[in-house]
């Protein structure tokens, strides 16, 4: 008898195939965040994915666990609530770089500074892909997209920096090339308390790639020649700069206490009147 | 396996063999399995799935050492490997077969 995908336990095996592209990396690191989810024998009846809107956002109505897609912005904050009211859950949020850094960019400064205990997972594309490919705050300097057709004049942000200069106490950097990278990442984020991230590039063909003249496998192979890993490299030097090289890697591993551990203690304690 | 230099406790490794299944109906043709597997198992068959595309097929079904590369790089959840044991060999090759839904 032929045995099951494996990780068709974690999926609502109904609604796939995907609405994602061919090509599309969002799949491959929704794919190494389930293998984290089994890897880490965590009760999956206390996790709970939350995500934001926008083509990763989809992760939510696919995963078999508790989820959330929340409005467009809004997975941290979400995300937040749930883990205040309840901290035995572990709480991930799986959502794009422009849900998470451009709409919802304030929520993740803030919930990194508050060191709220959850693990995000941006899927990082390096534009708008649902709603045709814009622009976006992740996009490279010169890329051209439908709003930047003579080539992208900003500069991007760097994703682990701001994550870092923030407050996270884990931050991460891979691309859908190094699955079996991601998934260890992830796993130790589950296992970590406090404000975890983890950037995944990933390619996006139908909207990105086309207009900079990549095809799926081009994208990899650029993953493959243009990236350096260097863990514990400082994130200033993290920034998307083919020309110098792509830093992939776990960044930072640090502690300090959570929010919850906070408020528990200095809020909610039995003053003496 | 092709060995630079032959280890010394080459007779004492096991190396592990698998079988690769795929499942036609999920897969989106990117080809990124045929592209990635170290051992070159792989390879685009003449074959359109219903949504019409590519599939790919095993053409070397003897030369998967099992290592789930294709599987987790595959973005659609449609191709994984299974560690091949003693008696199983046999029903080797078989692994491009239509993929049952039933009960999954
Ligand atoms: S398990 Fe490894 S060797 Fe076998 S087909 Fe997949 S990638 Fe190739
Ligand atoms: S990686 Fe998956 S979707 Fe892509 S061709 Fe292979 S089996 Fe099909």
């Amino acid at each position: 008898m032929r045995p099951g995908h494996p990780l068709d336990d974690l999926l609502r095996t109904d609604r796939i195939p995907s609405i994602w592209c061919p090509g599309c990396g969002i799949g491959t690191a929704f794919s190494s965040c389930l293998t984290a989810i089994k890897e880490s024998k965590i009760d999956p009846k206390k996790i709970v994915m939350v995500s934001g809107i926008g083509c990763s956002g989809r992760a939510a109505g696919y995963v078999k666990l508790d989820s959330f897609h929340t409005t467009h912005g809004r997975a941290i904050p979400f995300a937040t609530g749930l883990k205040l009211a309840r901290p035995d859950l572990t709480v991930i949020v799986f959502s794009g770089d422009g849900d998470l850094f451009a709409i919802g960019g304030n929520h993740f400064i803030h919930a990194a500074r508050r060191n709220v205990d959850i693990t995000v997972i941006c899927v990082n594309n390096f534009n708008y892909g649902m709603t045709g490919g814009q622009a976006a705050a992740t996009t490279p300097t010169m890329a051209k997209t439908p709003t930047t057709p003579f080539g992208n004049p900003e500069t991007p942000f760097n994703l682990p920096l701001m994550a870092y200069a923030s407050g996270a106490v884990y931050v991460a950097r891979w691309t859908i090339l190094h699955s079996r990278d991601i998934t260890e990442s992830i796993n130790e984020s589950l296992a970590k308390t406090g404000f975890s991230f983890v950037e995944v590039l990933s390619p996006c063909p139908v909207n990105y790639g086309r207009r900079n003249k990549e095809k799926p496998l081009d994208t990899l192979k650029i993953y493959k020649d243009k990236t350096i890993i260097k863990n514990g490299a400082h994130p200033t030097q993290a920034d998307l700069d083919y020309e110098k090289g792509i830093i992939l890697g776990k960044f930072i591993d640090i502690n300090r206490p959570t929010f919850g551990e906070r408020y528990e203690k200095i809020c909610r304690q039995d003053k003496p009147q | 396996m092709k060995f630079w230099r032959v280890p010394l406790d080459a007779d004492e490794i096991h190396v592990s063999k698998g079988i690769v299944y795929i499942l036609e109906d999920r897969c989106k043709g990117c080809g990124y399995c045929i592209e990635f597997c170290p051992q070159q198992v792989l390879e685009f068959s003449s074959l359109f799935n219903k949504m019409g595309y590519h599939l790919p097929s095993v053409k070397k079904p003897d030369d998967c050492l099992n290592c789930h590369y294709c599987e987790i790089i595959c973005p659609e959840f449609a191709i994984y490997s299974v560690e091949v044991t003693g008696e199983e060999s046999e029903i080797r090759g078989q692994g491009s077969e239509k993929h049952n839904e039933t009960g999954s």
